[in-house]
């Protein structure tokens, strides 16, 4: 890893991966990217779904596409071309999925190809992989620095970022680090729900940042205007407390619990913690 | 301390502890690609094996996967035992691949 460290000039390619779907991996890229581009970054995000494409509408750029990653690949655009610069910010561009072609059109060659091409004009490259564990994957996981694994505090999510974080592991692209998406502080009080403690102690991989869940989220995404850009949202806090975790500031975890009840600071004593 | 915690705190064991649990032990076998029914099988394999030279005490065994991380996992066994089998009861066991190993050996 030290060496892979050194040979890289330019950009930080981060892979965005989860193993099964639906747990926020997009929305997660989305407002990482944007989280980042705010904190004054060049950002690239790359939609590595192909055949799925979703990152565009997500960030409200469905409308502009002209070219996607495929075209690229496949030599009838030029990254340029396929580049869309984000409405709000000058320095955040997304690279669209094909979403007419499948998974085997790109190689992780070729990823890895378009990730070196990218290095010396942006300080971040985001990758948001496709769910599953096939060439979709592994197209997201070559070029990568660093892995973050979206999960949501429930077992088939756990139990498949498990798997990816083997397989990870395995490609000595370790450890990753972990987002926990989609927690719900009340049921997780109730004893109803995994813990991000929980989640840390079965998968023993760091958290980078635990997300609430936050029904901003969904109209965020109804409007394609990422949560991050909303200041009164608690997810939105969080995926931009990961940004900046990202670019190095040691930012401490939101307090989600609110304040502890009577009986629990007592227990507390007796506990140690 | 524990028995204050138990009287207060874990009163009601939520499905968020058992969902702990059920991941915990599916993931040990996920990791090192041993399901749990082999897993067994072999426990009451290397349980007869004892069993030909101690009298165990069944009831009392416990062969558990411990992991400290994903990459390294180690099988702990506890078998207590009452006393030793007759001599003879050793002798009729049939560990043929293990004989001829120590045979070349000597």
């Amino acid at each position: 890893m030290g060496s892979e460290e050194k040979s890289r000039v330019g950009a930080q390619v981060i892979t965005v991966s989860s193993g099964k779907g639906g747990v926020g991996k997009t929305t997660a890229t989305a407002n990482l990217g944007i989280s980042l581009a705010s904190l004054g970054k060049r950002v690239v995000v790359i939609d590595a779904d192909i055949g799925l494409r979703n990152l565009d509408i997500i960030m409200g750029l469905e409308n502009r596409i002209v070219y996607d990653l495929v075209d690229v690949v496949e030599g009838r655009s030029k990254l340029r071309q396929a580049m869309i610069k984000h409405k709000r910010f000058d320095d955040l561009f997304l690279i669209p999925a094909a979403q007419t072609r499948d998974k085997m059109s790109v190689s992780p060659e070729d990823m890895v190809q378009v990730t070196d091409d990218l290095r010396q004009e942006c300080d971040y490259i985001l990758i948001d992989s496709p769910a599953g564990i096939e060439r979709g994957f592994r197209n997201a996981l070559e070029p990568a620095d660093e892995v973050l694994i979206v999960t949501n505090p429930e077992v088939s999510a756990v139990r498949d970022a498990d798997r990816i974080i083997g397989l990870i592991e395995a490609a000595e692209k370790g450890p990753g680090k972990l987002i926990i998406n989609r927690l719900k502080t009340d049921l997780v009080r109730k004893g109803e729900m995994l813990s991000s403690d929980d989640v840390y102690d079965i998968l023993g991989l760091d958290i980078i940042g635990i997300i609430p869940e936050d029904e901003l989220v969904l109209s965020a995404s109804n409007s394609g205007v990422p949560v991050t850009l909303n200041m009164n949202s608690q997810a939105g806090l969080a995926f931009n407390n990961i940004a900046r975790r990202i670019i190095g500031e040691d930012v401490p975890f939101m307090n989600l619990h609110g304040n502890p009840s009577l009986l629990r600071r007592f227990l507390r004593l007796f506990d140690g913690r | 301390m524990g028995i204050i915690k138990s009287l207060f705190g874990r009163r009601n064991r939520g499905s968020g502890a058992t969902a702990k649990d059920r991941l915990r032990f599916v993931l040990q076998h996920d990791r090192i690609h041993l399901p749990p029914e082999r897993m067994e099988a072999m426990k009451r394999e290397i349980l007869a094996v004892i069993a030909r030279y101690l009298v165990v005490d069944q009831d009392r065994v416990e062969i558990d996967l411990e992991q400290r991380d994903r990459r390294q996992s180690k099988l702990i066994a506890e078998v207590p035992f009452t006393g030793q089998q007759p001599a003879n009861n050793a002798a009729d066991a049939q560990l043929p691949a293990m004989s001829a190993d120590t045979a070349d050996k000597a």
